[in-house]
């Protein structure tokens, strides 16, 4: 079967690129793209490393194929926050300690900016339930929990 | 002993932290190559069978392939515990699990790569199984190797029980004599893999001549040079190996599964060759740990002192000899000093992937039976769970179970501070029960490479082999920092490949921080001698009449002269012109890890109805010797207890009467989830380790030791019931109630 064209836009640039029908999402931007801030750790939606927001949905890219793109808003981990400054989640998990080995890291930093911009002030259940799809193995989560609250309060403007 | 620090203690920033919350860090699957090709491996679909024969031509003739390897393709070798790991990586003969290798393909794409390996023809004979310890224990059992049985063990064990340790002092008999109370009890428990989200992923590019790179996902890539260079039977100068950076271990990545075949197809095809394990394939074919079945009897006055204490303990540890549950026999009785104690250990094979360490291999399970005994006792007993520890407990001087007399510990003090926490105290809700245990692991030493160079800017590179797996860069930059008296920001250390810095051993052993630690100060006071050689020759005064005091070379006593302090920066900037560059390098091999204790305290709440245990409260101790980088050591207690409370309640490898693993994924395999969890609070309790110049002592594994025994203990006063197996799943808590 031929090789299917994608016009679409990742971390706000135009990318344009052929894959094969059976290719995920996932695998385009690691293996065509070179973005490989995305991690793959089960490839069945389990683990949450591959997390990439598309069209302002969190979404394990390994559940979605390169395919079904077209036209869409995605953004990778490589998009999150600026060289000048780094997104509060981004800033917070290195305050506080909050990885280990960091391969869950760009999952995390994608889908707690994801939480916070849907609710500004979670509590320590919404967000251990939000993130019940992103598996860290090293920290117990309890540092993380940790740098989202401090991020979500200085989102806020509050006193942390 | 130092014990007036600057730096350590301090939370700095790590230094590849920023890496990796922006997604630029390389881990083992990040890295390709001009040209690469793509590997996949084909996996037995039974968990015994004799390969009579591959028929790889079809997936040959595919256009598109340009390897395809099998066992033979790997010629015999001298170490039998190399040729293990090689058939481990490519089976040769016989498939001995469900997931075991038996071929492989290198092709231009993984889709042509996937369609090779449904065009090879494998023909099996299928072979008797056994999975289970006990039934492979057992004289009759199917037998995985011929041969291999452990010395002195007789016709009562299969020729599975390939090793035998007994560890011990006094006279039970005799202790149990003077019991008022003796609990006898066995337990089973599960085998757990370690978990790490990054799957096993290499990259490698080895010529006809013999030389070659590999970047690699391992705890240790001087380990990963030899036993490739060994199995391959190539030099391991031309092996050039580099560490990526590794998405999480804990004892899994500290041997090979896809490096060899990786090497083996790049040799044939003669390109670059990328192999990534799916997420299926680490769980089928990737060092889980092991599993066990255990008895312990302990007997006890009725003022709580242990007269005697006794466990077997047999470990199922897979399709190939090992020798792992020694460490178990050893850690069983460590927290206690006992006149009465003996521990045995049984070596066990099965039908299951060969077995790896997994934090603090072999201890968390014998300790789980042992403090399991003791709460029981207590509850008998009428006691107080700490009261009853610190009344047993190991110190400074005790002649611990395994043999050696312990230094300096801190075992009482966790117990004191766990009395002392409000956690202790704090009142229990319905359906909610409290469990205590104690843990222990030894630490390692081993050996250790680093090199560091003073630069011409008044900053540093530091060089050392271990991977870093949890922020040890940082911890390394900070005692580099505090060993020279310059700030953290100005030290870079990096993991150097293995043609860049001497041997190490690999990440684990808890043994990074003490081991590179204690080299690291080494290789800054080589420098710090060099740097006062070199004020010395600009001040015309002799060598010995200079001294290093806060980053700066000083004179020394009266009539060494009045000159300013020169700093690091100073003398490194005239460093061209006193004799060229300044470094400092040591290579060594410490010994003194000092062993480590933990107590974990935990509220468990069991809901009636349907059996599910919930976490409520968690509060660990650990005694670290000395907190480099706290945020870090938090961290390891943190992972630990919750990596064993998985263990405890959820974890588990389920196999079928047919010998498939029924689980190989993160939906069926459940490790704990954010939403799992309440806070895990630790308590850092520092007793300086004697033989670590900081007073370091490991402190990554320990924490995985107690939480199966704790959670257990809560589970079993929550319900009333006594509970002898893990994972405590709802239906079998449903059972006990």
């Amino acid at each position: 079967m031929s090789k299917i064209h994608i016009s679409t836009r990742i971390n706000g640039d135009e990318v344009e690129y052929l894959c094969e029908p059976s290719e995920t999402l996932l695998d385009v931007l690691r293996d065509r793209l070179n973005l490989t801030g995305a991690k793959e750790g089960c490839g069945t939606g389990d683990c949450g490393a591959c997390s990439v927001m598309l069209d302002g949905r969190l979404v394990c890219s390994c559940l979605v194929l390169g395919a079904e793109v077209e036209g869409s808003a995605i953004e990778t981990v490589e998009g999150v926050g600026t060289l000048d400054a780094l997104h509060p989640v981004q800033r917070h998990i290195l305050e506080h300690a909050a990885l280990q080995c960091g391969i869950c890291t760009p999952g995390i930093v994608v889908a707690a900016k994801a939480l916070l911009e849907k609710n500004a002030d979670p509590s320590e259940s919404e967000i251990r339930y939000w993130l019940a799809g992103n598996l860290c193995r090293c920290t117990g989560y309890d540092k993380i929990i940790r740098a989202v609250q401090a991020a979500a309060a200085e989102m806020r403007g509050a006193q942390i | 002993m130092k014990q007036d620090f600057k730096i350590l203690g301090t939370r700095p920033m790590r230094p590849d932290g920023l890496d990796k919350v922006t997604g630029k860090a390389l881990f083992g699957a990040d890295k390709s190559a001009t040209g690469m090709l793509h590997a996949r491996i084909l996996r037995s679909p039974h968990a015994h069978a004799e390969i009579l024969s591959i028929n790889t031509s079809k997936a040959r003739a595919l256009p598109g392939v340009k390897a395809v390897i099998t066992g033979d393709d790997f010629a015999d070798v001298d170490s039998r515990w190399t040729r293990y790991t090689m058939q481990n990586c490519m089976a040769q003969g016989r498939a001995l699990y469900d997931g075991h290798a038996v071929a492989a393909v290198a092709a231009v794409s993984k889709k042509v790569a996937a369609a090779a390996l449904e065009l090879i023809e494998v023909d099996y004979k299928i072979l008797p199984h056994v999975t289970d310890v006990d039934e492979a224990m057992q004289p009759g059992a199917p037998v995985l190797h011929e041969g291999v049985k452990g010395r002195g063990l007789g016709e009562d064990v299969s020729g599975n029980t390939v090793g035998y340790y007994s560890f011990g002092h006094g006279d039970i008999e005799a202790g149990f004599g003077a019991a008022d109370e003796i609990i006898e009890r066995s337990f089973k428990t599960a085998a757990t893999h370690q978990g790490y989200i990054e799957p096993h992923a290499c990259l490698a590019d080895l010529g006809a001549d013999g030389r070659g790179e590999l970047w690699c996902s391992t705890q240790g890539h001087y380990m990963v040079r030899e036993l490739c260079a060994e199995i391959l039977h190539i030099d391991a100068s031309q092996l050039r190996v580099t560490a990526s950076e590794i998405g999480g271990g804990f004892g899994g990545k500290t041997t090979v599964f896809i490096e060899p075949v990786a090497l083996k197809l790049s040799q044939i095809s003669g390109k670059p060759v990328k192999l990534v394990m799916s997420r299926e394939e680490v769980f089928r074919a990737s060092g889980p740990t092991m599993s066990s079945s255990i008895e312990v009897k302990i007997g006890m006055t009725k003022a709580g002192k242990i007269t005697a204490a006794h466990a077997k303990l047999r470990y199922q540890g897979g399709a190939f000899p090992y020798q792992m549950v020694m460490m178990g026999a050893m850690s069983a009785f460590a927290a206690y000093d006992l006149e009465h104690v003996q521990s045995e250990g049984w070596d066990v094979m099965t039908n299951r992937p060969k077995m790896i360490s997994y934090r603090a291999p072999g201890a968390p399970m014998a300790v789980y039976g042992v403090e399991s005994v003791i709460d029981e006792l207590c509850q008998k007993l009428g006691l107080d769970p700490i009261d009853t520890r610190l009344l047993n407990a190991a110190r400074e001087g005790t002649k611990s179970s395994y043999g050696p007399t312990f230094k300096a510990i801190g075992l009482v003090e966790a117990l004191e501070a766990a009395k002392a926490h409000p956690h202790y105290s704090a009142p229990l809700a319905a359906n909610t029960g409290r469990g205590i245990a104690c843990g222990f692991w030894f630490n390692f030493g081993g050996q250790v490479s680093v090199s560091m160079a003073i630069n011409a800017d008044g900053t540093v590179n530091l060089i050392e082999g271990n991977p870093d797996i949890g922020g040890s860069r940082a911890s390394i930059s900070m005692m580099a920092a505090e060993a020279l008296g310059i700030g953290y920001e100005r030290i870079r250390t990096i993991v150097g490949d293995t043609a860049s810095v001497g041997f190490s051993d690999v990440t684990d052993g808890s043994r990074v921080t003490f081991a590179v630690g204690i080299a690291t100060i080494k290789a800054a006071n080589a420098a710090i001698k060099e740097m006062c050689k070199r004020a010395a020759k600009i001040w015309e005064i002799d060598e010995d009449a200079v001294e290093w005091v806060d980053g700066a070379a000083q004179p020394t006593g009266h009539n060494a002269g009045n000159f300013p302090p020169m700093s690091l920066a100073e003398i490194a900037a005239s460093s061209g012109k006193t004799g060229g560059p300044i470094a400092g390098h040591h290579e060594g091999a410490p010994d003194k890890a000092g062993v480590s204790f933990g107590v974990h305290l935990v509220d468990v709440e069991v809901d009636p109805e349907t059996g599910f245990t919930s976490i409520k409260r968690y509060t660990a101790f650990q005694d670290v010797g000395k907190a480099i980088h706290p945020s870090y050591v938090e961290g390891q207690i943190q992972g630990g207890a919750v990596q064993g409370i998985g263990w405890a309640l959820n974890e588990e490898y389920i196999y079928g009467e047919d010998g498939l693993l029924q689980n190989p994924g993160f939906l069926d395999y459940r490790i704990p989830v954010a939403s799992d969890l309440p806070m895990i609070d630790p308590v850092i309790i520092e007793v300086p380790n004697p033989g670590h110049p900081y007073g370091v002592r490991g402190c990554g594994e320990t924490a995985i030791v107690p939480p199966l025994a704790a959670v257990s203990n809560g589970v079993s006063r929550a319900i009333g019931k006594r509970m002898f197996a893990l994972p405590m799943s709802p239906p079998r808590i449903l059972k006990a109630i």
